[in-house]
């Protein structure tokens, strides 16, 4: 399958999840589960840099379309889109090693904790930025930064989950692409 | 000259992300001016068609939930049935007719439209519920809706062809003009974004009498909802210290949690009341 087609099945797929499992499921009020972002993160390397926010953009759009509440998510989106390269700049091992491999995994980034690394941060800043986009219209601090710390806990666990079940095949690409 | 160029090429992702940011933020805050224009014409129609599709699996396993709702909604119903009631005085007899005109000559001036809940949420801070009604089926936009028990859900923001956006009363915006049953002390219902089904009641002095269990309904005053709709229950009253108001919690009447047949209440005498509300305003203004 071309990774075109790839990443257009699992966008589709992924906001369905989101919208439709995870929006539904009421854990507690301090808990909002995400998972649709999972997208930006399994985004090819070689995806130029203004691409990549471009899509990502359009991701936390269609999300916002299906909350009636445009701007939130697409704008936490945005930002974890442009923050990525640098993450993946930092804990990639080996010289190359973003060539040899087509999209982030804990394969290609050389083991389980760099990824949960890269996977950490990004929830993290992606929770954090939303929620306090939420919390400036109600101004409720203390709340809001309890929310992001147990909602990254929850949705880290989810994207861990999703990572040991659907277990991405990534062949090893000669050195001489 | 080359110097800017050269600036924008080195930062120009960096620039892409301000852009994107800023074209968010702007569509958070100037939310309403730019839904309308794009989100009840097209975006509603798409989002809305995918979410008909959702309920038609979820509706099956709530059927037997719903089922029981409309029995027991369908026996108060039955209850009020004038032929129930039996006048002492055999020359008076009452005649119910459905027409505008009664024999009374009472006009009707609410109407209820029952329309289903095609997607649903709690969990957001700003939370919407969507009608399979539209335009095409008699509703219209500033509607209030009620669930089967007559307890108030939201009002209606933007209506497109076949599907209604309802602003739901979990939401930052929405503002219900609330009065209690007790006293009649009138103030105002609104969500501090925390817990579902708990709204918070503001403008009520310390002097009226409050009490807990309390019941809130609608007042009557605006052009929305008809007067005696509950609202909730009093759960919680805390005295503000830094004004001369309480806080005070409530427990809604609708449950968000299952919503599956709500009512549209549309206002026969809306119209009027606008009009006559414009022309005294141009009154004062000129």
């Amino acid at each position: 399958m071309s990774t075109l087609i790839k990443n257009i099945i699992r966008f589709i797929l992924l906001i369905l999840v989101q919208v439709f499992v995870l929006d539904r499921v009421h854990l507690h009020l301090m808990v909002t589960p995400y998972i649709y972002f999972l997208f930006i993160l399994w985004m090819p390397f070689k995806l130029g840099r203004t691409a990549q926010m471009l899509v990502a953009f359009a991701l936390g759009f269609a999300l916002d379309s299906f909350r009636h509440n445009p701007g939130f998510h697409s704008a936490a989106c945005v930002l974890i889109a442009y923050l990525r390269p640098f993450l993946i700049n930092i804990l990639i091992p080996q010289e190359g090693a973003d060539s040899n491999y087509e999209e982030p995994s804990p394969k290609s980034m050389g083991g389980f904790m760099p990824y949960l690394v890269y996977a950490g941060v990004l929830t993290l800043v992606h929770h954090a930025w939303l929620f306090f986009l939420e919390a400036l219209q109600f101004g409720n601090f203390w709340y809001f930064i309890i929310k992001t710390l147990l909602s990254t806990a929850i949705s880290l666990l989810l994207i861990i989950i999703v990572e040991l079940i659907f277990s991405r095949k990534q062949q090893f690409r000669t050195n001489t692409v | 000259m080359r110097n800017i160029f050269l600036f924008i090429r080195r930062y120009f992702n960096f620039i892409v992300l301000l852009i994107l940011q800023v074209f968010s933020i702007y569509l958070i805050v100037h939310y309403n001016t730019f839904h309308n224009a794009v989100f009840s014409g097209v975006m509603n129609e798409v989002t809305g068609k995918v979410n008909t599709q959702y309920n038609k699996i979820d509706y099956y396993f709530q059927l037997k939930k719903t089922n029981q709702l409309l029995v027991k909604d369908n026996e108060r119903l039955r209850n009020q049935l004038k032929q129930n009631f039996e006048s002492p005085d055999t020359t008076i007899k009452i005649v119910l007719d459905s027409i505008p005109y009664d024999t009374l000559g009472n006009r009707r001036k609410w109407m209820y439209f029952s329309a289903k809940v095609v997607s649903n949420s709690v969990v957001a801070q700003n939370n919407f519920i969507v009608l399979g009604r539209g335009t095409g089926q008699q509703l219209k936009k500033d509607e209030g809706v009620v669930d089967s028990n007559n307890g108030v859900v939201g009002i209606i923001t933007d209506v497109s062809e076949s599907f209604a956006v309802v602003m739901s009363l979990l939401h930052k915006d929405s503002k219900i003009s609330a009065k209690l049953k007790n006293g009649g002390d009138a103030g105002q219902v609104i969500w501090d974004g925390k817990e579902p089904n708990r709204l918070s009641l503001t403008d009520i002095r310390k002097s009226a009498k409050v009490a807990k269990g309390d019941t809130v309904y609608t007042s009557g005053f605006t052009t929305t909802f008809p007067y005696g709709l509950m609202i909730g229950t009093i759960d919680e009253i805390v005295p503000d210290k830094s004004t001369n108001n309480y806080l005070i919690k409530l427990k809604s009447t609708a449950n968000f949690y299952n919503l599956q047949y709500v009512y549209a209440i549309e206002n026969y005498q809306k119209e009027e009341i606008t009009r006559l509300l414009k022309n005294a305003n141009n009154k004062t203004n000129n």
